[in-house]
């Protein structure tokens, strides 16, 4: 599925020549798959790697954002006069600036300005200083002083149809049409079931928060602009800041190699980028402008919160016969798929001919969305995978059973077209063999205060095939060592560590004798945001097959060198061999034609994928987790995960993938969640003691991995699909599937908290539950 | 733009009563305060939260001689001016332990300590942990495990195991997620970040329990 969505990018998305050969499979693989550590590991651990964020230039001042401290409010006078003369302030710029007068877009009908008269959400950019320290950047900040009309807000979505509802934005609090999806015959298929359930679920808004803040250093040459920004996709924020500043793209380069996580709120530029090269601008200076970690709650995106009512019906041998959702979502302020993608496993995760769709997204004055690993699959899975769970318990069959009984080979949402591959079964069955899910499932709830129990969740990811465009240069020193030159973020997913194993599985070249260049419009190549799921089966096809360019360089020279026919031979080691003649083998440092050439190059890029199939991943995990019914507290005591992911480049960054995207799950499940202030319209717990994500006390040490290895071969040269992602789709419905069996109440709304389940556990013991 | 006005680095020093310090630093001072009593001669001097001082640190085992503000943290003169960008910013509240260093040995949130308290202290950072270009034992078994997605949480996470094994080379499993509980990981590493810290215990122990 190739939308602008996905990919990022203003516009279309671009385009790379498909390769002239296709390469055959690889079959058994030398180093691809092994458990390699990361190629730049030592980089990230002695402190040598230059985060965005460490990049200290000469004569660098500091700059900082004056925010909207309401949820709604005109700007009616900025007096930054006082501000501007406080010691050390270099500049300072508002909505009235002639410089900081620029769009901003949100999409191509709503659009605002980098710092608009009228602030819809507290949070909003209102102005921004740069001085020499970031203490005196901020005093003077603090000094800008900022007269607002209050306007009426709304910070529920609940309550944003509401007649009377104050109006986000001027055409109305609606997003557009609701967006509606039916196949079959809904109302026959729960005529024919043998049970019906119907519950309304939901989930809290999450936010990003990555370890390293939002922000960049700007720094001009006359009129060409450099910044360095934490950001999973350089290009993305070169095209933005480059149509805001009305700039030519070859004189905005930014610089992004190494980024401290972003989890889909980095894939784009943001207001900071202009602020920042508009106050370099005025300067003539360099300007960094990094985000304060309670502005990191507000303004750079969140996991839309979603209500989720959900009908399904199912026959006693366990057959689906119609599932029925409706949706609520926002995505604050500004468009921004507050619903997006929520209803795709109730489309597209189990064989099911009936089934209806739809999906309201409101206007809320809250920080915009942006896109949070698998938009809208986790909200849809702990509405999906529980559902499942009690239609299982209502049929009396076992959950894991219930799912394989509604096994799709097709993806019925796009046509019947076929997946390549679909693991999803033998996720289930050897996830549960692995887990000792049957053993499990049949042992003693205990019955003193602590009762265990087991869940388990299925979950597919509706993209993770990646795709076209990618374009990548593999350069062949003399001495037989290698350099990769691809545009693509390392978002601390490994991409870097598998791109060389492909290099090394090709050239024979050792890890530590290749070296990497990534992530600069200015001297690497095209690549869309890391994303999605779709880096590694983007980018290492066309890894692949820029280093076969290189190999058939290299063997046509070998050729002429050995009088053999370069179809005959082959790299073993740092030589070349020929299988025809054993006696007849260089080492390529010594091959005479490398020499004179000094250097060889290979251009890859990305083949397009197969017509008319669908490539994505799918998982099953499986918990136990000990709930104390005193105090309504949830321990997760293990977690396994068994993914179809196809191919496994790397054993061991494959496993980080895995227990990252569980320990994010655990956090959805239970820890996480956006409060709004109901009288003030801001968030209350913008901060990491109010706002809580997983620490080393709430995860399991016990979290295991069982790839489901079969390389898809028919998806693209590499095998692979994507893993980021569907590690953290079913999570947090697996706990909340664990907890109902372990104590019998079901937990609707995430986070399962103790302030939720305690009452709930309550409330079960006087209506006479256990 | 022109430097046509004196900034407050140069501005002298003017009274500052003992209330206007605690007003201008907030919790920060009771650290100051009660540092300064474990330490005898080494009294944060009091001062205006703009006004500079003369300062010296001991990082890494060298003497450091600066000018710094008595608001900066140690968190700011670390990677600002001292250029050690191995001690990571996450919050600058302390949340998140990414800025996490040694302290005379401990554990501590450069962002909770200002520079000024550091001083008569031994301050080390992710940086003095390397013997020489090799990494150190607690860095390789980080290496080793995985115990690292992006890398940013990594350097504290580093400096409290090393502070963990410093006082307990051999932790049991619940004494490692105590001891790593102050730094958070957004990636979510923390089953290899447990792997991590026990290979380093026997590393350390390996090389003679040497950091």
């Amino acid at each position: 599925m190739k939308t602008r969505e996905l990919y990022y990018v203003d516009g279309a998305v671009p385009q790379s020549d498909a390769p002239e050969r296709s390469p055959r499979p690889w079959g058994r693989t030398r180093v691809v798959g092994r458990p390699l550590p990361r190629i730049d590991g030592y980089e990230r651990l002695s402190g040598a790697a230059v985060y965005p964020s460490d990049v200290v230039l000469p004569q660098m001042l500091y700059g900082a954002i004056v925010r909207c401290p309401h949820a709604h409010a005109k700007v009616t006078t900025v007096d930054a006069g006082a501000a501007a003369k406080m010691p050390g302030v270099r500049a300072v710029i508002t909505g009235a600036t002639p410089a900081a007068d620029l769009r901003w877009y949100y999409s191509p009908t709503v659009v605002t300005k980098l710092f608009d008269p009228e602030c819809r959400f507290a949070g909003e950019a209102v102005a921004a200083v740069a001085a020499e320290t970031p203490q005196q950047a901020w005093d003077a900040a603090r000094a800008v002083a900022v007269e607002y009309e209050l306007l009426p807000f709304v910070v529920d979505e609940h309550k944003a149809l509401a007649a009377g509802a104050a109006a986000v934005q001027p055409g109305g609090n609606r997003v557009g049409e609701p967006v509606r999806y039916a196949r079959g015959d809904v109302a026959g298929g729960f005529a024919a079931a043998d049970k019906v359930l119907e519950a309304t679920y939901s989930t809290a808004a999450e936010i990003h928060t990555p370890m390293e803040l939002h922000g960049c250093v700007a720094s001009w040459d006359g009129p060409r602009l450099t910044i360095w920004e934490s950001t999973q996709g350089v290009y993305p924020v070169q095209q933005r800041v480059a149509a805001a500043l009305g700039m030519p793209l070859a004189n905005v380069r930014v610089i992004g190699r190494y980024m401290g996580g972003g989890f889909g709120s980095k894939l784009q530029a943001d207001k900071y980028d202009l602020a920042a090269a508009v106050l370099a601008k005025l300067a003539a200076r360099p300007v960094k402008l990094f985000i304060t970690r309670e502005e990191s709650f507000v303004c750079v995106g969140n996991r839309p919160p979603m209500t989720m009512r959900l009908k399904a019906g199912v026959k006693s041998d366990g057959t689906l016969t119609a599932l029925e959702m409706t949706v609520l979502g926002t995505g604050g302020a500004y468009p921004a798929g507050g619903t997006s993608l929520a209803d795709w496993l109730v489309r597209d995760l189990y064989l099911c001919p009936n089934v209806r769709t739809e999906m309201t997204d409101v206007f809320i004055n809250g920080g915009p969305a942006r896109a949070f690993r698998a938009p809208g699959h986790p909200q849809g899975a702990w509405a999906l995978e529980q559902m499942m769970d009690a239609l299982a318990a209502a049929i009396g069959m076992d959950p894991v059973e219930l799912r394989l009984k509604n096994i799709p080979k097709v993806s019925q949402a796009r046509g019947g077209q076929p997946y390549t591959s679909t693991g999803l079964d033998r996720c289930l069955t050897e996830g549960a063999a692995a887990f000792g899910w049957s053993q499990a499932r049949r042992r003693a709830k205990a019955d003193g205060p602590l009762r265990r129990g087991v869940g388990m969740a299925a979950g597919m990811w509706v993209a993770g095939g990646g795709g076209p465009p990618s374009t990548i240069v593999v350069k062949l020193f003399a001495d037989g060592s290698a350099n990769l030159n691809m545009g693509a973020s390392d978002l601390g997913t490994g991409t870097k560590t598998v791109m060389a194993m492909v290099v090394s599985e090709e050239l024979g070249v050792p890890l530590d004798r290749i070296e990497i260049e990534n992530a600069d419009t200015g001297t690497t190549q095209y690549a869309t945001a890391s994303g999605g799921s779709k880096t590694v089966p983007t980018e290492s096809p066309a890894v692949r097959d820029a280093a076969l360019a290189v190999k058939r360089q290299l063997l046509a020279i070998a050729s002429d060198e050995l009088k053999a026919p370069a179809e005959a031979l082959r790299i073993e080691g740092d030589e070349v061999v020929s299988s025809a003649d054993p006696a007849a083998r260089r080492q390529i440092a010594r091959l005479e034609g490398l020499q004179r050439r000094g250097v060889l190059v290979g251009v890859g890029t990305r083949g397009p994928n197969p017509e008319g199939k669908i490539v994505n991943p799918v998982a099953a995990q499986f918990c136990e987790v000990e709930v104390d019914t005193r105090t309504g507290v949830v321990r997760v005591l293990r977690f396994l995960s068994a993914n179809d992911s196809g191919r496994v480049m790397d054993r061991l960054t494959y496993e980080s993938q895995v227990i990252g995207g569980i320990t994010m799950g655990i956090g959805l499940g239970l820890t996480e969640q956006r409060v709004f202030d109901r009288q003030t319209g801001t968030m209350v717990n913008a901060n990491w003691h109010d706002y809580k994500i997983p620490t080393a006390m709430d995860v399991p040490a016990d979290i295991v991995a069982v790839p489901i290895e079969t390389p898809d071969d028919e998806a693209n040269t590499a095998g692979a699909k994507g893993l980021g992602e569907p590690v953290t789709i079913p999570t947090a419905a697996a706990i909340a599937n664990a907890v109902y069996d372990a104590v019998g109440v079901r937990v609707l709304d995430s986070p399962i908290s103790p302030m939720r389940l305690a009452p709930l556990l309550s409330a079960a013991r006087q209506g006479g539950g256990r | 733009m022109a430097d046509d006005r004196d900034d407050s680095e140069t501005t002298p020093a003017k009274g500052v009563s003992r209330r206007g310090f605690f007003t201008a630093v907030g919790a920060g001072a009771i650290g100051a305060a009660t540092l300064a009593k474990a330490q005898p001669g080494a009294v944060a001097p009091l001062a205006a939260k703009e006004e500079p001082a003369t300062i010296t640190l001991v990082v890494n085992g060298r003497r450091r001689r600066l000018l710094a503000e008595p608001r900066w943290t140690l968190l700011f003169v670390l990677r600002e001016k001292l250029g050690l960008t191995g001690t990571k910013v996450g919050c600058e509240r302390g949340e998140c332990g990414a800025c996490t260093v040694l302290i005379d040995g401990t554990p501590r949130y450069a962002c909770m300590t200002l520079a000024l308290e550091a001083v008569g202290h031994e301050i080390t950072t992710l940086e003095g942990l390397m013997h020489g270009e090799e990494l150190g034992p607690v860095q390789q078994a980080f290496l080793a495990e995985d115990g690292l997605q992006c890398g940013y949480c990594t350097p504290g996470q580093v400096m409290a195991a090393e502070g963990l094994l410093r006082a307990n080379p051999e932790p049991t499993l619940d004494e490692i997620r105590l001891g790593m509980s102050g730094n958070l990981c957004r990636c979510g590493a923390y089953a290899h970040i447990f792997k991590a810290v026990a290979k380093a215990s026997q590393l350390r122990k390996a090389a003679g329990g040497e950091p």
